[in-house]
């Protein structure tokens, strides 16, 4: 029997950057919030000893335990989903501040023209560009009106960055609140050689901070030592803006927040017409608790937000036979086209680094370019980066060159310092057979179904995977390697090597409640006092890391609890004026 | 055997010629292991009593088995990832650097219990694109693997594994690589992909887990270690080279 605990406010469930936000916003402003996280708490005194690869990079000490729960994945509907049973593609967070912690902190708005892509594109090219599969959708936002929340975030995180040089990047009403980050041997090459092919160069927006700062709360952030233990660990200074240095100790500095720790929901409790509350385990007893809320707020990161409504039965499952439902619907990933440079006479000192440091363009990306001539839509942003190179995860070495053994050893430590990488993020559209559902045959360690994700390329990817390889080709030789290898796809898309984290939709955002799960405030419409949060919010995934335009939708989703307190019901009006039962 | 002596040699000179030009002996950071090394290769030759992890470690308490209970299963290992990570011209292989204990020692933790992947059934082979599906835990599969070596060695050239000349054993462990030999319960890519992994994380790690002897990986590397801060140097244009630091300089005990 689970014990039911006294009434709160907000619950949410996970507290990494969406939950610490909600968090943070709530709290200051007098709501009563219970953050309920699944993970260990952590700081940065935890982090003094993180310079450590094997530990944190390669054997994934910070991130989420799959022994308990994970993924199946197949690659189309045909096959048998068989479990993720080790981590590799993506990186789940766990813990508190979740995948905050050991992001990189590159910060990127996505472009006006991704709010509105299935308008534009029909305008410009014709409703057949991609044709009928493709489940293109606007988000039911513009720009101008998501622009004060993405400086929300950027305020709030104290984003170094150069505005000025970032002319085909979303426009601004405000400078960066700290300078960009430094400028070395290898963002220099790239930027000139961009120049030099008339590309527009910036270096990339950063969460490593350039110098302190004290953001508006009066949370510090220190300055970037730029050692190279970013991606994948924590910072030992409190120089990566992470939710456990701004949003979350702002929450707590308020009488208003009360931080579970341990305590995994299983399930939203929902009576058919509005959340009641949720259940959760306390991982450390097995004991069962029911927390009742006036307002529920899922924030655990794409995959758990989907599932915790498909296995709370909320929403209506989309199914991609009849193409019909919203849960679960417009699943995207990225493509990772890239161009490595060897250079035979040269060596970079990239064992330095930091997540963030680089340089980027965005000539490629969005509709920056004219797409009358190509079989795609959309790009990616180009960049290099210099995020401190660890031995044991690169080992770059020549095509045709084997594996292992002795030509592999010389190899790999001769072109260790003498090899430059430029790529892109190429943007993902949706496509009616990338979806997630609930597994039939997997569960986790409580009984619950797995989440089953079914996903491959499709030709769009293959068209702009191929470009962007190209583009990024041009690049490298421009900077001067002797010999320049593109990347190939696979294929099929492969759930074994990293790729990226940046997983999105599956609870997505539109204006009409047939085609989408949340409003642009990111609840739902079928259930006015639940909220989903996050990346799963996303209708495609753009060309960026996502996290700046997740940071401005919780911020926009703060706002609109706010506004729900006070007046409850739908905060706006569905585009049919129907709610879908 | 000759040959391989002079070439034994001959890596030896350039190994003490990289290390002065990396700065490493001049920065006085030589210790007693490293200096040890050197001598047991030159005056003590590398024979089955006195191999180089013996002579190098002799104050190692952590040079012992936890994992594998035959000295023969253990021998076949260190022979296999000599091939993967071989000692040449750029300094030590596998064995010197500690490889076989660090994987020895995975295996008998949480890697090697597969204590943080979802090991819940039903199994089924799964496609190219799916990752690992075997019931067996990587402990297990090393078992397997690592007999299956020795079969298949003793098939094509009746011999023993740690018997055969390098290029034997490297026809053996591409068989194993391209998943043309059956293992029990689970495919032979995927163990040598385990096998091949584990080599190159223990040449590279912090040597805190037993490989990367004397952080000899990373001098072959260039690789510097920890450095807790490069804000002064990384605007520089030049390779700058630098002593590798462990994290032994973290704890304060
Ligand atoms: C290695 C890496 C590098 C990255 N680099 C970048 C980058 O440079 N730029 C960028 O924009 N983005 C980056 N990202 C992505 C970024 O980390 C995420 O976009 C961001 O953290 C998402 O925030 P979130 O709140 O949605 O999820 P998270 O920050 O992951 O937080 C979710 C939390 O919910 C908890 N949780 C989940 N399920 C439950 C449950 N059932 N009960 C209780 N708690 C639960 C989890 O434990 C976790 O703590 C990176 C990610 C990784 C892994
Ligand atoms: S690179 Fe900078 S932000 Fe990243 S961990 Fe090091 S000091 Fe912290």
């Amino acid at each position: 029997m689970a014990t039911e605990l006294d009434k709160v406010e907000v619950v949410t469930v996970g507290v990494g950057w969406t939950g610490g936000i909600i968090a943070a916003e709530l709290a200051k402003n007098g709501v009563q919030v219970v953050g309920l996280e699944r993970g260990k708490p952590r700081d940065t005194e935890d982090f003094q000893h993180i310079h450590d690869e094997y530990r944190y990079a390669i054997r994934y000490d910070l991130m989420q335990d799959l022994s308990k729960e994970t993924i199946t994945f197949r690659n189309n509907r045909d096959e048998r989903a068989l479990p993720m049973r080790q981590l590799g593609s993506f990186l789940m967070g766990e813990g508190l501040g979740g995948a905050g912690v050991h992001w990189d902190g590159q910060v990127y708005r996505f472009l006006p023209y991704d709010l509105e892509i299935k308008t534009h594109t029909d305008e410009k090219y014709g409703a057949d560009k991609l044709g009928d599969d493709y489940t293109l959708q606007d988000w039911g936002i513009s720009y101008d009106e998501l622009e004060p929340y993405f400086y929300k975030f950027e305020e709030t995180t104290g984003i170094s960055g150069d505005a000025d040089s970032m002319p085909q990047s979303a426009p601004r009403n405000n400078p960066y609140p700290t300078p960009r980050m430094k400028e070395t041997p290898v963002t220099k090459r790239f930027k000139d050689a961009a120049s030099n092919l008339d590309l527009h160069p910036f270096h990339i927006p950063s969460a490593n901070l350039s110098e302190a700062y004290e953001n508006p709360d009066g949370q510090n952030i220190q300055q970037c030592q730029y050692c190279g233990f970013c991606e994948r660990f924590g910072c030992e200074y409190g120089a990566k803006s992470t939710p456990n240095v701004t949003v979350i100790p702002t929450a707590q500095e308020t009488d208003n927040f009360e931080l579970r720790m341990n305590a995994n929901v299983t399930e939203v409790l929902y009576d058919g017409d509005k959340a009641n509350g949720v259940k959760y385990v306390d991982l450390q007893t097995g004991e069962e608790f029911i927390q009742p809320a006036d307002i529920v707020v899922l924030t655990s990161w794409v995959m758990n937000n989907t599932r915790l409504l498909l296995n709370s039965e909320i929403g209506r499952p989309y199914d991609p036979e009849t193409r019909s439902g919203v849960i679960g619907k417009n699943y995207c990933y990225q493509m990772r086209p890239t161009a490595t440079g060897f250079f035979e006479e040269e060596k970079f000192n990239t064992y330095m680094g930091a997540g963030a440091l680089g340089a980027a363009i965005d000539d490629y990306n969005g509709d920056n370019f004219d797409h009358s001539d190509v079989d795609f839509i959309h790009g990616g942003v180009i960049t290099v980066n210099q995020q401190g190179q660890r031995p044991i995860n690169n080992n770059v070495v020549p095509n045709d060159t084997p594996n292992w053994g002795q030509t592999f050893k010389s190899e790999s430590l001769k072109y260790f310092y003498r090899t430059l990488t430029v790529g892109s993020q190429g943007a993902s559209m949706p496509h009616r057979n990338n979806y997630l559902s609930l597994d039939p045959d997997y569960t986790d360690s409580n009984g619950y179904p797995l989440l089953r994700l079914t996903y491959d390329y499709t030709d769009q990817d293959r068209s702009l995977h191929a470009y962007l390889a190209e583009r990024s080709v041009e690049i490298m030789k421009e900077m001067g390697a002797d010999h320049v290898e593109a990347s190939e796809m696979t294929d099929h898309y492969n759930i074994v090597p990293y790729q990226t984290t940046h997983n999105t939709g599956g609870v997505i955002m539109g204006d009409d409640p047939e085609t989408s799960a949340v409003n642009n405030y990111s609840q739902m419409w079928d259930v006015d006092n639940l909220f989903v949060i996050g990346a799963s919010a996303f209708a495609h995934n753009g060309g960026y890391n996502p996290t700046g335009t997740v940071g401005a939708l919780a911020y926009r989703a703060a706002e609109g609890i706010m506004q729900f307190r006070e007046e409850n019901g739908q905060l706006v009006q569905g585009k049919k004026n129907t709610k879908v039962t | 055997m000759a040959d391989e002596k002079d070439a034994k040699k001959q890596s030896e000179m350039s190994r003490r010629k990289f290390m002065k030009n990396t700065g490493y002996v001049a920065g006085g950071a030589i210790g007693g292991g490293l200096l040890g090394s050197l001598l047991g290769t030159n005056f003590l030759g590398d024979n089955q009593q006195t191999s180089p992890e013996n002579t190098n470690e002799e104050n190692n308490f952590n040079r012992a088995l936890m994992y594998f209970t035959k000295q023969s299963d253990f021998d076949i290992l260190r022979a296999a990832t000599e091939r993967i990570f071989p000692e040449d011209d750029n300094g030590p292989g596998a064995i010197e650097l500690g490889i076989p204990f660090f994987i020895d020692h995975q295996l008998a933790g949480a890697y090697g219990h597969n204590d943080r992947e979802y090991m819940q059934g039903p199994f089924y082979p799964g496609s190219d694109f799916q990752g690992y599906q075997t019931r067996l835990k990587r402990h297990e599969v090393f078992d397997v693997g690592i007999q299956a070596i020795e079969k298949q060695s003793q098939n094509d050239f009746n011999a023993s594994f740690v018997d055969l000349e390098g290029e034997q054993q490297d026809e053996i462990l591409q068989q194993f690589q391209d998943g043309d030999v059956d293992l029990k319960g689970v495919t032979a890519t995927t163990f040598f992909e385990l096998l091949r992994s584990a080599t190159i994380e223990g040449a590279y790690a912090d040597p805190l887990y037993g490989g990367n002897g004397n952080m000899e990986g990373w001098v072959m590397k260039e690789y510097p270690g920890n450095y807790m801060s490069y804000i002064d140097e990384i605007e520089e244009e030049e390779f700058i080279e630098k002593e590798p630091k462990a994290l032994q300089s973290h704890i304060s005990s």
